[in-house]
């Protein structure tokens, strides 16, 4: 009986030699494959119903939309469509002529009744999706013949272009299915150049390359997307190569450009985060004011500390690195004498000596706050928390957990000043966040009125013409700048780092394949994925 | 026999009834909507309402809380994270979380009990303090952070994964390899889910065998002169280790709670993990569920630990 | 069951809890925590909330005991002053559940019938849930605040304390004090908290102590899921949750709040211990 017992803990222990002998001892093969590393799992392989990144990111390799942005961001090209017209006027008439040929993944010809079944549906209130508002002005779809394919609007509306870049649905598969619940949710059918295979959940996502591509057969065999739930358990699996692509947060990236096999690129996001301050407070309805405040927040520091410089600091309501960003609006500098001043312009004194500043006996006193689980806005918040204390205002900084922060604070408006962030589309139309018919209901809740402002967001999204569109958000930019509704704070830098075995592969004039280096694009690193390869017989060093 | 077993299910019974009601009431008390968890400027707010409708969150709450119960008596309850049935959300989690229990326990009873007897052995020894002070410090480290020390030891000792189910790049395994690899990924966390459960019931397991090497049975064996180990290791362990078994039962309910934090901390796709996505996803269909089964299984335990009591001592009887 | 009583059962036990040094090393490392929460701002040598940024992720040194955090803030001072709410969470919530267990548990136990089966299916239904995923539900449905934490953990844990002062119940209004009172016609609260109550606490007290320990464990847990006390207050499990994401490049941020809680909760847990065995009249000889 003893010797059973003690068994036991021996028995235990062996199995965990074995274990450490064994993975002690096991080399890094290379394999034609790239495993990304995504925080969280997808929830639809369905791009009608998708709202989270890590689905949108899959399905866009597996589906395509009619047109695609091109890799400036600044235009579009066909992807299922060939080609397309504008014919303008009052009601303006879009016609896609679709690519001849295309083949669904499971072998199924591809036409122009997929598009309109992708467009019934969305548009079907039973539909559990949140892109139906991308297609309000649409008066009606129509199939011409099987590959031309027209839409109508009820007016000019130019953003309406880019919507029809969501991946299209094969109606053969879908015709007879509850669209929320089907299995093609999760095994989907797509046109794309990799097709699905494999979802285990909160574990990985499998595609393989779609032989039938009508751009070609991609060169990579097989992408897997893997979950893992946090960024330094991904950067561990980094290190062991369980990941070949990762998006590195910026206090990792000194280390990781250390790493011998690892390449790290950056790139300008789509997004920037502010503090929006609430106008309904009699606090920040001077001008004077915010612009004071944005005068003593030291945003340089909060990049150059927080993001560890992969930021930008920006001016306006837009990314900095697109075209309709108006590079002649400089950032309000960073000068606590002129914040002060401007205070004591608008009333604001420290008359009692406290070390607060006062009007007609009342301080400078409020609340900002954010949402908790995003560490850079927590760390935003107390370093704006300091800097305005050094002003003088007495600011206490609170997070809140996300749905209790929208519901509570954000949509009832009971708020001083938050910090948040957009994402944005290449589009420049903010119309709901800026517009102030957006106030009651959308997405304007810090109920910022400009009525010149208005006017031009109304005008922007009738205009076609790119240039004349430029014009409009230029002056966006300015009028906005200038009242200062929220502080801009910057524009995030993304970094990513990927396994150095990955290559680009070309043909030169002669037709032979060459390799090249993968480069960052505007849209994106992956916007060539098709052409990423690893290639055999380059030993990697370890 | 039978008339207890006939009222304990109606116990069951009754006390399930409580169980959903209970965890209804606990989840319409949230301010948040499962659908605008994102900020979509492109997003109007009316699409957003239609979509509300849509799930039934509209209605007024008892409604919803009959509607929850047929949805899942019928089967067609669906996630509102991805539409899919919850309880086959649930079904292909449960075996990795059971699997990773069932470890653990494994893990804690084979370590546990040789830690407990031989403790008692020779109590107030310096191996028994060493081993008191052990299971407290057992019983007191926060688990999660034990877990990343580890994680981050072992990355940079072996340079393996440790985090999932498997390693990714298996090409080049032999099948063999292949299970190595497997349990590799299950030893870490199960290891570190046991320490807890290793601590206690090395505790237990000693304070029983000092309870009954104390009785006089054992001292009248003594006294006749067998051996002192054969008394020890045969007939006061076989008495001590009978209450143990009991424990199995009670294992149950740590299972969904426990697994919550490691599951998320080792990747690993089991049931904490889905409880804890679904709570901050607002996705009540599946946190009702969780909550429910739950309690349903630790019920079961519950009734089984009973069962074990009556057949590991015989003094008990039912009535 | 008063005065002298008390005072030579105290002096008892003390003479019992004496004995078992791990215990005292326990209280010891407990009454200079209770020091260090309640002078926390004589013995901080930096504000808490001050921001250096060029000091950022600075290992420990002569100037900052436990370097700083990603902000350039002092890791020492925060924990000093986290001290305080670590503690806070574990006896608030700890008080609440022992103030519903004793209420429902004397009811239960002293009331008897439909009452006392009523109760108990409540205990029954309660003990059900998986507590920490109850607690992670309500708290991440009500909003994580420092409140709302301490009342969900005490509202999710009495069912122990509940049983056990119900059983004491059951056999205390049994006996001839009670009997005798009940006789003289006092009344029933009055039996309950003054007759009964002081007779069954002893036990409360111990796994109070544990409880507290449990307490300060699930709120770094729920800390560690983004759901404990909020950011920027400095919770130990905060610290540590917030240094998590830094931890190759600054370990220190990790590893003191790992051990400030494990030291703490070690020290509740071998009071608790050192108290159960030295109340426990079975147990005593034997040291």
């Amino acid at each position: 009986m003893k010797i059973v017992l003690l068994s036991f803990p021996l028995l235990f222990l062996i199995l965990l030699g074995i274990n450490l002998l064994f993975v002690s001892s096991r080399p890094t093969p290379m394999v034609n494959q790239l495993i990304i590393s995504s925080i969280g799992d997808a929830s639809y392989l369905n791009p009608v119903l998708a709202q989270d990144s890590a689905s949108s990111d899959i399905n866009g390799l597996v589906f395509n939309g009619l047109i695609k942005y091109n890799r400036d961001l600044q235009g579009f090209v066909g992807d299922l469509a060939e080609s397309w017209e504008i014919r303008p006027g009052p009601e303006p008439e879009i016609t896609f002529f679709l690519r001849r040929g295309v083949l669904w993944h499971d072998g199924k010809p591809f036409s122009a009744e997929d598009v309109k079944f992708t467009y019934d549906k969305i548009m079907d209130e039973k539909t559990q999706t949140v892109r139906r508002s991308d297609y309000e002005w649409v008066k009606k779809v129509e199939v011409v013949d099987p590959y031309t394919f027209r839409v109508t609007y009820k007016q000019p509306f130019s953003p309406g272009l880019g919507t029809w870049g969501i991946g299209i649905l094969p109606k053969h598969r879908l015709e007879k299915e509850d669209i929320n619940t089907t299995s093609f949710n999760r095994n989907p059918i797509g046109t794309g150049p990799f097709r699905f295979v494999e979802w285990v959940s909160d574990e990985k996502i499998v595609l393989e390359a779609n032989p039938r591509y009508f751009e070609g057969r991609p060169h990579l065999d097989r992408i897997i997307y893997r979950i893992i739930p946090e960024t330094s358990l991904s950067e561990m699996e980094l290190l062991t190569r369980g990941v070949d692509y990762y998006g590195v947060l910026p206090h990792q990236y000194r280390r990781m450009n250390e790493i011998p096999f690892l390449k790290i690129y950056s790139q300008p996001s789509l997004s920037y985060t502010y503090i929006g301050y609430n106008l309904k407070n009699p606090l920040f309805q001077d001008k004077r004011v915010r612009q004071a405040l944005t005068h003593a927040i030291h945003r340089e520091e909060i990049v150059q500390y927080v993001l560890y410089g992969f930021g930008q600091v920006i001016s306006g309501p837009f990314p900095s690195h697109l075209w309709y960003y108006n590079p002649n609006v400089k950032p309000l500098p960073y000068d606590p004498i002129k914040a002060k001043k401007l205070l004591t312009e608008a009333g604001w004194k420290d008359t009692d000596g406290d070390g607060v500043l006062d009007r007609e006996g009342k301080p400078f006193r409020f609340k900002l706050i954010t949402n908790s689980g995003n560490d850079i806005r927590r760390d935003v918040g107390v370093l704006v928390q300091r800097q305005l204390r050094e002003l003088g205002i007495n600011i206490t900084f609170e997070t809140y957990e996300w749905s209790v922060f929208l519901k509570n604070f954000i949509n009832a408006k009971h708020f001083d000043a938050c910090i948040l962030g957009w994402s944005l589309s290449p589009d420049p139309d903010d119309y709901m966040i800026w517009h102030s018919s957006q106030i009651e209901k959308g997405f304007n809740f810090i109920s910022y009125v400009n009525p010149e402002a208005d006017r031009l967001w109304e005008e922007g999204r009738k205009e076609y013409d790119l240039e004349r569109r430029r014009k409009i958000y230029w002056r966006i930019h300015e009028l906005i700048a200038e009242d200062q509704p929220y502080t801009f704070l910057f524009s995030p830098i993304g970094i990513s780092a990927l396994q150095k075995k990955f290559v680009l592969v070309e043909r030169d004039p002669s037709g032979r394949e060459i390799y090249r280096p993968i480069q960052m694009e505007k849209a994106g690193l992956m916007y060539d994925l098709i052409k990423w390869y690893v290639p055999r017989g380059i030993v990697m060093e370890k | 026999m039978t008339r207890f077993l006939f009222k304990r299910l109606l116990q069951l019974f009754m006390t399930l009834i409580g169980i959903s009601i209970l965890s209804w009431i606990i989840i319409t008390q949230a301010p948040g909507s499962p659908i605008a968890l994102t900020m979509d400027p492109k997003v109007s707010p009316k699409i957003i309402e239609q979509m509300e409708k849509n799930y039934d969150l509209d209605k007024p709450i008892y409604q919803q809380y009959f509607l929850w119960l047929k949805k899942l008596l019928t089967g067609k309850l669906y996630s509102f994270k991805d539409g899919r049935p919850v309880l086959e959300k649930i079904g292909e989690r449960i075996w990795n979380t059971l699997l990773l229990n069932l470890v653990a326990t494994l893990i804690i009873f084979s370590l546990a009990i040789p830690l407990g007897v031989f403790s008692a052995r020779r109590p107030y020894s310096f191996l028994d303090n060493l081993g008191t002070f052990g299971a407290y410090l057992g019983l007191s480290i926060p688990g999660f952070w034990l877990a990343y020390l580890v994680i981050l030891a072992t990355v940079k000792l072996f340079g393996y994964p440790v985090l999932g189910l498997r390693s990714f790049v298996i090409e080049g395994l032999s099948p063999p390899e292949i299970v190595l690899d497997r349990i590799w990924h299950l030893m870490l966390p199960a290891s570190i889910m046991a320490i807890h459960g290793i601590a206690g019931l090395s505790r237990y397991t000693r304070s029983s065998m000092l309870e009954v090497i104390r009785q006089d049975y054992i001292r009248t064996a003594k006294s006749k002169g067998l051996p002192e180990e054969i008394v020890y290791y045969k007939h006061a362990l076989r008495n001590a280790l009978l209450p143990i078994i009991t424990l199995f039962g009670f294992l149950i309910p740590g299972l969904i709670g426990g697994s919550i934090i490691m599951e998320s901390v080792f990747a690993w796709p089991g049931i904490g993990r889905l409880a804890y996505q679904a709570v901050l996803a607002r996705d009540y269909p599946v946190v009702m569920t969780i909550l429910t089964i739950s309690a349903v299984l630790t019920l079961i335990g519950n009734f089984i630990a009973d069962l074990l009591y009556g057949v590991a001592d015989p003094r008990i009887r039912y009535q | 069951m008063k005065g002298n009583g008390t005072t030579s059962q105290i002096r008892l036990v003390w003479k019992y809890f004496k004995r078992n040094r791990l215990a005292v090393g326990g209280l010891t490392i407990l009454i200079a925590i209770f020091f260090v929460a309640g002078t926390a701002p004589l013995l901080a040598p930096y504000d808490p909330g001050k921001t250096e940024v060029s000091l950022k992720l600075k290992p420990p040194s002569l100037k900052h005991f436990l370097g700083t955090d990603q902000l350039g803030r002092d890791v020492f001072s925060r924990m000093l002053y986290g001290s305080r709410i670590s503690l806070s969470v574990g006896f608030v919530a700890v008080g609440i559940s022992i103030f519903i267990g004793i209420l429902v548990g004397a009811i239960a136990g002293y009331y008897g019938r439909w009452v006392d089966s009523l109760l108990m299916r409540l205990v029954d239904v309660m003990f059900c849930f998986p507590t920490f995923f109850l607690i992670l539900t309500v708290v991440a449905l009500l909003g994580p605040s420092i409140f709302n934490i301490m009342v969900v953990i005490g509202l999710t844990s009495w069912m122990g304390t509940a049983r056990f002062v119900r059983a004491e119940f059951l056999s205390l209004r049994e006996r001839d004090f009670v009997q005798a009172a009940k006789a003289l016609g006092v009344n029933d609260r009055r039996i309950i908290f003054r007759h009964i109550l002081p007779n069954a606490l002893a036990p409360v007290f111990v796994s109070a102590t544990l409880d507290v320990a449990t307490a300060i464990l699930v709120e770094a847990g729920l800390s560690f899921l983004g759901f404990g006390v909020q950011p920027p207050a400095p919770s130990w499990g905060n610290i540590l949750t917030e240094g998590r994401t830094y931890i190759f490049d600054a370990w220190w941020l990790t590893v003191f709040p790992g051990l400030a809680i494990l030291l703490t909760v070690l020290s509740f847990n071998l009071v608790g211990e050192g108290l159960r065995d030295s109340l426990d009249p079975r147990l005593r000889g034997r040291r």
